[in-house]
């Protein structure tokens, strides 16, 4: 049985990978969070899918890094790991980073140190095990500030260049990292856009291509794919004429 | 959009009126709020548990009939009854107290509901069942959204060997041969359904199709990709023009082509399903459907006499669907299927005329006893929901304040 470990596997985009995955046969899971009757209820969800999976929750501190450590080390100590997905994040309100140097502090930590720390705990014992795919959700945000969310954006950036680095360093492995960039997609995360008429992308839609993207190997995954070339266009507009945008 | 991470009663507070809004495949108003809240389900999306040796699913509301299928007829379970969408969810289909091709066997959507947890939006909770609380259950199956929104279900799920059907199509010439066809293919299939080309006049010529489950486990390949119909056209496609030919067409390759035919179950309950958007063929104006049920003592005489005003006003009607109930009691207060025949039709929007049209076949269905279907209708007027539910009296304690639709407003007056 495939062993993956998800992290943040109460987020929509993780469940629905998580389906997927399960769709091509039983697993073995360990599902990560911070919140243990949500992470029991997507537990017996994927255990109704797939009876014959094994599914496991369990809390974890994502700001404290011996916690991460400790968590890696048992995630291991059971074999070798096939896929880890580091999922967790939050949409900060921006006019309130700018506000409350608090509220930047812990969307800055949550969204950009934290997943790294679980990247960094997994990816020393991929290397190790010379094997598995290590996956983390980035954004489209972290392609470009722009003034709606660049707390956010920078966070998310911090995770793109960390990610670009540990491909580097495991260029010469089987390891896989494997960095999506999700565009507005339909989960909790964003119900706030969708009132406010936002286009999304469905979460089915988003964790397929994550699937596959994984599968493949690809390096960067943009979520639906058509992102990509948007976000070529953004990261390439001038100054004089991204400042007009209101995005 | 509902949330299963904060308990839901505590989502449904509201200034204005709110409305549980599923897939929102219904054709009419039912499922529209304009100026109010829309709650919508489609986040609400985990099975909760499945016990494998009785076939008894629980699961939240917003988790659609697909799922459903797709996961469990694979292990030799399958949603007993599924309307010609599979495109729905659980809390639509229980709302409206959906019907398949099955219905002389199996009954309706809500017949295989075990439990049913509804919140409300006073804040409260209350769990109904056929034996607990009988009364808020069988208000809220088929109760149009109008009871509180309902979080989770019970569904009892039946035993198929695969995922095939052995199908076969029998055309008939006139509407009183479809009678006692259908009854002949009752007892011994468990769906039946009939197609009806319109322009053939009050005759009604058609094609009867009947099935049963097979043993073959074999599983295609591939799930096909949906097609999606490319662009809304300028103008109906669905007109006089196009229709004779179509219906002529449709009728003959269908009586020449073998009759007998091994076919997968997602084609043959929702063969619309793979043409996402199909409504789009009726042009920006979109289309009205139209169903009614009429007692069976009624039945041939008013088929016929709807399919004479058809005709006689050349709005022809593409999909026309023939199909006879099964004599079980319904089971909500404001479940649709009654015993006796029902007929679907769909019209594209040609305004006044239409609706003139409408009138005629209201007058029939009012003449025999019968009813409209609410999941389909924009339009029926009030007397004739208040004539066609003779329960009414007795759902309206039973609705949330909190709650109002398009729907209710027009037909309930709040
Ligand atoms: C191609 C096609 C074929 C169809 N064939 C059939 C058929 O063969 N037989 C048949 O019976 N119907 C048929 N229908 C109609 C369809 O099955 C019903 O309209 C169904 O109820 C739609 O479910 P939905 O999830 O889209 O609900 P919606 O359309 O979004 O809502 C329908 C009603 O359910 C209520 N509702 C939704 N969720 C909840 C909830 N959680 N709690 C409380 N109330 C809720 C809404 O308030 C509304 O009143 C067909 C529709 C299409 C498009
Ligand atoms: N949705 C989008 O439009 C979009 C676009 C680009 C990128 N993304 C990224 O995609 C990933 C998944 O998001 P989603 O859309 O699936 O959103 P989601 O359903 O809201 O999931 C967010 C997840 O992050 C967890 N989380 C949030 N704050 C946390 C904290 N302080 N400590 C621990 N866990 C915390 C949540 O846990 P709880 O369940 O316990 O709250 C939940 O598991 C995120 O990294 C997000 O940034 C999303």
């Amino acid at each position: 049985m495939k062993r993956i470990v998800i992290v943040g596997a109460t987020s929509a985009i993780a469940e629905h990978c998580a389906r997927c995955w399960l769709e091509t046969g039983p697993a073995d899971m360990l599902l990560l969070g911070r919140d243990v009757p949500r992470l029991e209820r997507v537990a017996a969800d994927l255990k109704a899918r797939s009876p014959d999976s094994s599914l496991q929750t369990a809390q974890a501190d994502f700001l404290s890094p011996d916690d991460i450590q400790a968590w890696a080390a048992r995630a291991y100590g059971a074999g070798p790991v096939d896929i880890v997905l580091i999922a967790h994040g939050t949409l900060p309100d921006q006019p309130q980073c700018q506000a409350d140097l608090a509220a930047s502090n812990t969307a800055m930590a949550i969204n950009g140190i934290s997943p790294v720390l679980f990247a960094e705990a997994f990816a020393g014992r991929m290397q190790q095990a010379d094997h598995g795919t290590l996956i983390i959700i980035g954004s489209v945000a972290g392609d470009r500030g722009r003034k709606s969310n660049y707390v956010y954006g920078a966070a998310k950036g911090l995770v793109t260049r960390y990610a670009q680095g540990l491909q580097h360093r495991l260029a010469a492995s089987q390891v896989r990292v494997v960095l999506v960039k999700p565009g507005p997609t339909d989960t909790p995360m964003t119900a706030h856009l969708k009132e406010a008429g936002t286009g999304l992308a469905k979460v089915e839609d988003v964790a397929r291509a994550i699937v596959s993207g994984a599968q493949k190997g690809s390096r960067t995954v943009y979520a639906p794919g058509k992102w990509g070339l948007i976000m070529m266009i953004i990261r390439h507009l001038p100054f004089s004429v991204f400042k007009k945008l209101n995005i | 959009m509902l949330s299963d991470r904060v308990p839901i009663e505590q989502q449904l507070h509201a200034d204005k009126p709110g409305l549980a809004f599923g897939r929102g495949r219904s054709y009419g108003d039912v499922c529209l709020n304009p100026d109010g809240v829309l709650w919508l389900t489609s986040g609400l999306d985990k099975f909760i548990h499945f016990d494998e040796a009785s076939g008894m699913l629980r699961c939240e509301s917003g988790v659609s009939l697909r799922d459903i299928q797709r996961v469990f007829v694979p292990r030799g379970w399958m949603l007993p009854v599924s309307p010609g969408t599979q495109l729905v969810s659980v809390g639509g289909a229980i709302a409206n107290d959906v019907h398949g091709k099955n219905h002389h066997v199996h009954g309706s959507f809500g017949d295989h509901v075990h439990r049913i947890v509804l919140k409300r939006t006073d804040g409260s909770s209350l769990e109904c069942a056929p034996h607990l609380q009988p009364d808020w259950f069988r208000a809220t199956v088929g109760g149009l959204g109008l009871t509180g929104v309902i979080s989770e279900a019970d569904i009892q799920l039946r035993r198929v060997e695969g995922p095939w059907l052995d199908a076969e199509t029998i055309p008939f010439q006139r509407v009183d041969e479809f009678f006692p066809l259908a009854d002949a293919s009752e007892a011994e299939f468990e769906y039946t359904v009939a197609w009806i080309d319109c322009t053939s006049g009050e005759a009604g010529r058609g094609l009867l199709m009947r099935a049963n489950h097979n043993s073959d486990t074999s599983w295609p390949v591939t799930h096909k990709a949906p097609r999606t119909m490319p662009l809304v056209p300028p103008v109906s496609l669905v007109n006089a023009l196009s229709l004779k030919p179509f219906n002529a067409l449709y009728y003959h390759s269908n009586r020449m082509r073998d009759a007998r035919a091994h076919v997968f179950f997602e084609r043959f309950f929702y063969p619309l399903d793979n043409l996402l958007e199909w409504n789009r063929m009726y042009g920006p104006r979109g289309f009205y459907q139209y169903q009614s049920v009429v007692p069976r003592a009624a039945g041939a005489d008013a088929t016929k006499e709807m399919l004479r005003q058809i005709a006689k006003s050349g709005e022809g009607s593409f999909l026309a669907v023939l199909k006879t109930f099964g004599a079980r009691a319904p089971l909500g207060m404001l479940s649709f299927p009654m015993p006796g025949v029902t007929l679907a039709l769909d019209f594209p929007n040609r305004g006044t005329k239409t609706h003139a049209l409408f009138e005629r076949l209201d007058a029939v269905v009012r003449e025999a006893g019968g009813r409209l279907y609410p999941a389909k209708d924009a339009r029926m007027p009030r007397q004739l929901f208040e004539a066609g539910y003779a329960q009414l009296g007795t759902f309206l304690p039973f609705r949330d304040p909190g709650i109002s639709s398009a729907m209710s407003r027009r037909l309930l007056g709040s």
